[in-house]
């Protein structure tokens, strides 16, 4: 049972707090993503499940027991580290094996579960090669081996990916996912970047600060960020978000800020003013701004940048504010310095207490 | 064993375990320290007592009624004063000679092409290989012969070049970026200047494990004096501890205080430069 | 020369382009080539001069001196012998003896001292409050000289005032005279006096294994017995290695320690290599004799060093 439950879990460094009252559970072969920025305690909650670190306050439960007292050899773990931590003095065969030496595990047996790890990650013919003979892709392997030979009820991956060049990180994402799937086991996965977590999580959790900003599946988490940091973390481009305050404009509800004004839904509006939040934050995501003849705002577009299959408009509002706006190229490419109009889908818009930051849902 | 672990972890044992560990490392680290620095303890307390006191049974490990006079002993009747003034210049002498000789040797072979480079090179490297040891007979008839017996040149001018400084600069001067050599040619800088203006500046903390290093081997030097001076003038101070004990044979305690005198400066380059001593003597041991 | 030219350098194909006729082939840029070869063997002469007439030099002459006896009175010549004087030193029982002491005097220091080091910077290799104060006791000796070490311990050992005779170590005849505990007595002081440099060795070897190793040895089920013969001292090896060699070299360079504890004593027990050659150069004004010493002692040290790289080093793992 790889079912694994963090209640109220805190880590301090002397005064440092770097996991701040965390609770999360992570069901049984569930690929669960911890995302934020460096810094944010992902990693710390990671060893603190790894059992690396002890929990300040809180309790860490693996399967059904209570690990805070389990040496992490006896938690049914394995991890992957950022720099592979394989040991160089040890062939790739020796690597994998490890965990089973160190278990006391039969030879014969030992032979078996090695071939068996090395099949599935295609390291047959590097078994007897050392570790700095092998290139960045196929140590990162040898790490995934290492962690599976074992067949433990949970793995832990701190950034896996992050020392691999663009191209191997695409392609061993795919693979890691293909692994998960195979094997039936949790994962909960460390990273700061959101196309990993967006592309690999069943769920995401995402940190700042060692403080728990929201958990959910990628797609809510986007569609639906409950506070201005994820929506702001999570997009690329990132969500653009104006700050200003609710006005009537010709029996319209907007919020108007100073590059302009944006009119909001009744349901939005009402629940807004319910909030009794004085000033707002409302966010729009690049591709929910389109030119219209009629659109509330006033932007001259600045930089086209063209990705390929689409393009990225940088526009500046009449105050100057940059907009970002996200457009398929299967339209005609506008001329920088172009004066536009743009029009925010109002079904799309976000919107947050400036105070709190927290999202305001239309009732 | 738990030693090798670089965090205190104590998953896997109850909050009174734990405790119960950590009151054991450090007891035994502290232990280890008391038998470590004992030597050294028992030289401070030596000093400042009688001799009588010294010689009393059970002995005193703390000084009650201190006598600070050995040390002025030791300063003036055992010349110790001498002593320090002398190896403090040999010292200087040998230290500055060695950094400034190994900056120029390793200038040439990192940044200059020239005939014969690589033989010359190792030609360097030879110099490791012969120790010290195997040179005195020659080089004491040598000093000898150019009337430096007793003097400062013959304690410090056989130690003025060191391969071991040149081929620990040559590495330095390899990491200064390629971009800044030819910046630095397209500012019209010569060699001179770009030699004083960018790779000594980038080479400081190598010049400082250097230094350090030279430092603690022309203090520490005992064969090589020992050999090239008779006269007190000249002695450096290890060879004044020699004479010094065998002067006050009837007062340990100005000994030991001569012991202090002589330990104390590479205390203080200890305190001081704790970080380019460690990179000065561990620089060997990355050649690999 | 056409304008074309692939192998030309920019500067050059350019004047010839202005000037429009063949030039005499002449490297590019000579005059500041020369200049530069001239630069580099002014910036090598400093150097070389003193290792050719300190190092170089005497090391050479040492070979040639072992052809000649020196005279028991100064003023008469020396006498040509061959290898006569070769033959007797090196066949003489002092010498022979000399070398064993040696080789016994490194058994007894370069084990010990490493174990030592290493058990201290593993011990030290900790993050526990206030564990700077333990690292900078124990690598506290490296502020000590031989000379200053010799001296403390010279009067720990006495028999009258000394604390190791009140502690009950009391031998007849007294320690530093006694034929069976002098060369251990001295090899005690060593271990002593390099204990600083050989913790701050093994630390800054130990610091140099990342932690994430560690860790997954730790979560590979590695306990800490394990982890420590099979991660700590395989990655350590190059150090260990390094501290071995040097430790070789060291032994064989013993001096001061000798010359102020036991002058080669009891019984020519403690009578080093390196103290040998002093005495011979010093007490018998024998140039030749101790030229030959000289010579052996390189010999040995050198051999010693290479079958240690040959046999040793083949187990050190140097994380390629």
């Amino acid at each position: 049972m790889g079912r694994v439950v963090l209640d109220h879990v805190t880590k301090k460094f002397d005064e440092v707090v770097a996991v701040d009252d965390l609770s999360l559970e992570i069901e049984d072969r569930e690929f669960l993503v911890l995302l934020g920025p460096s810094g944010c305690g992902k990693s710390t909650a990671l060893r603190v499940i790894a059992g690396l670190e002890d929990p300040t306050s809180g309790t860490v439960t693996i399967g059904d027991r209570v690990v805070n007292d389990v040496e992490p050899k006896d938690r049914d773990i394995a991890m992957v580290f950022q720099s592979y931590a394989l040991y160089p003095h040890m062939s790739v065969r020796k690597n994998i094996e490890f965990p089973l030496r160190t278990r006391h595990v039969e030879p014969a047996d030992r032979q078996i579960a090695v071939n068996e790890a090395a099949v599935a990650l295609g390291l047959v013919g590097l078994l007897n090669r050392k570790p700095a003979q092998l290139s960045g892709g196929q140590r990162q392997r040898v790490a995934l081996a290492r962690a599976i030979v074992r067949r433990p009820a949970v793995f832990l991956m701190d950034e896996p990916l992050s020392n691999l060049d663009a191209q191997l990180r695409i392609q061993t994402r795919a693979e890691l996912i293909e692994l998960q799937r195979n094997l039936q086991t949790t994962v909960v996965y460390v990273t700061h970047d959101q196309v990993e977590a967006m592309t690999m999580g069943h769920r995401i959790a995402i940190m700042n600060d060692g403080v728990l900003q929201q958990v959910g599946p990628p797609q809510s988490v986007y569609e639906r960020p409950a506070n201005l940091f994820v929506a702001r973390f999570i997009g690329n481009p990132p969500m653009n978000t104006m700050e200003g305050r609710v006005v009537d404009r010709e029996g319209v509800r907007a919020v108007e800020f100073e590059g302009g004004c944006l009119p909001l839904d009744p349901a939005h509006a009402a629940a807004a003013e319910a909030s009794g939040a004085k000033s707002l934050v409302v966010g729009v995501r690049p591709e929910h701004l389109a030119f219209s003849d009629d659109g509330a705002l006033h932007a001259v577009i600045t930089v086209v940048e063209s990705l390929g299959h689409e393009r990225h408009l940088i526009c500046r509002l009449t105050d100057g504010q940059m907009i970002i706006v996200r457009q398929g190229s299967d339209v005609p490419r506008p001329a920088e310095g172009t004066a536009v109009r743009l029009a925010a889908d109002p079904m799309h818009l976000h919107v947050f207490d400036a105070v709190t930051e927290r999202r305001i849902d239309p009732r | 064993m738990a030693a090798e672990l670089p965090r205190p972890s104590s998953a896997g044992r109850t909050r009174a375990r734990h405790l119960t560990g950590l009151a054991a490392r450090y007891l035994l680290l502290t232990v280890l320290a008391i038998i470590v620095i004992f030597p050294l303890y028992i030289t401070i307390v030596n000093s400042l007592l009688t001799p009588g006191q010294i010689a009393a049974r059970p002995p005193k490990f703390f000084p009650l009624h201190p006598q600070w006079d050995t040390y002025s002993r030791a300063w003036d009747v055992g010349h110790m004063s001498r002593y320090l003034v002398n190896s403090a210049i040999v010292t200087a002498f040998i230290t500055v000679g060695q950094v400034v000789t190994a900056t120029l040797a390793a200038y040439a072979f990192a940044f200059l092409e020239f005939p014969f480079k690589r033989t010359l090179f190792v030609v360097f490297l030879a110099t490791l290989m012969v120790p010290f040891e195997v040179t005195i007979i020659t080089n004491l008839t040598t000093v000898t012969s150019l009337g430096w017996y007793d003097s400062y040149q013959g304690l410090a001018v056989p130690f003025l070049a060191t391969g071991f400084g040149a081929f620990l600069l040559r590495q330095a001067f390899l990491q200064v970026p390629r971009d800044l050599q030819d910046a630095a040619e397209l500012d019209g800088y010569g060699h001179w200047r770009f030699m004083l203006r960018v790779a000594v500046p980038l080479a400081r903390p190598a010049m400082a494990a250097l230094s350090v290093f030279a430092f603690l081997g022309a203090w520490n030097q005992y064969l090589w004096p020992l050999l090239v001076t008779k006269d007190d003038r000249y002695r450096t101070v290890q060879i004044g501890l020699k004479q010094l004990r065998a002067t006050s044979i009837d007062q340990v305690n100005v000994t030991f205080a001569g012991v202090m005198i002589a330990a104390l400066p590479l205390v203080i380059l200890l305190l001081f430069f704790q970080k380019q001593l460690v990179r000065g003597l561990t620089a060997g041991a990355v050649k690999g | 020369m056409s304008t074309i030219d692939g192998g030309a350098t920019l500067g050059e194909t350019r004047s010839s382009a202005v000037v429009g006729v063949e030039e005499p082939k002449r490297p590019p840029r000579s005059r500041r080539r020369m200049r530069e070869i001239g630069l580099a063997y002014l910036l090598l002469l400093p150097s070389l001069v003193i290792f050719g007439v300190f190092i170089f030099y005497p090391f050479l002459r040492n070979f040639y001196l072992g052809f000649y006896r020196t005279p028991p009175f100064p003023g008469l010549p020396m006498r040509y012998v061959g290898f006569d004087q070769y033959r007797d030193v090196l066949t003489s029982t002092d010498f022979l003896d000399s070398v064993k002491t040696t080789v016994l005097f490194m058994i007894m220091t370069v084990p010990a001292g490493i174990a030592l080091g290493l058990g201290l910077a593993v011990l030290a290799h900790q993050r526990l409050k206030g564990i700077g104060v333990y690292r900078t006791i124990f690598s506290s000796t490296v502020a000590t000289s031989v000379a200053v070490a010799s001296v403390i311990f010279g009067t720990l050992f006495n028999p009258v005032v000394g604390l190791l005779p009140w502690l009950g170590v009391n031998p007849r005849p007294p320690i530093l005279d006694n034929p069976q505990w002098a060369l251990p007595a001295v090899a005690l002081v060593t271990i002593w006096q390099t204990l600083g440099l050989t913790f701050i060795l093994m630390s800054s070897g130990l610091q140099a294994i990342p932690d994430e190793i560690h860790e997954a040895a730790r979560v590979d089920g590695a306990g800490a017995g394990t982890r420590f013969w099979k991660i700590t001292i395989p990655l350590l090896s190059p150090t260990i290695f390094f501290a071995v060699v040097i430790g070789g070299i060291f032994a064989f360079q013993t001096f001061g320690q000798i010359d102020l504890l036991t002058q080669g004593g009891p019984l020519k027990k403690t009578n080093v290599l390196t103290y040998f050659v002093y005495r011979t150069l010093r007490t018998e004004n024998n140039d030749g004799k101790a030229a030959v010493l000289a010579v052996a002692l390189f010999t040995i040290t050198m051999t010693l060093t290479l079958v240690q790289m040959r046999f040793l080093e083949r187990r050190v793992h140097y994380g390629r």
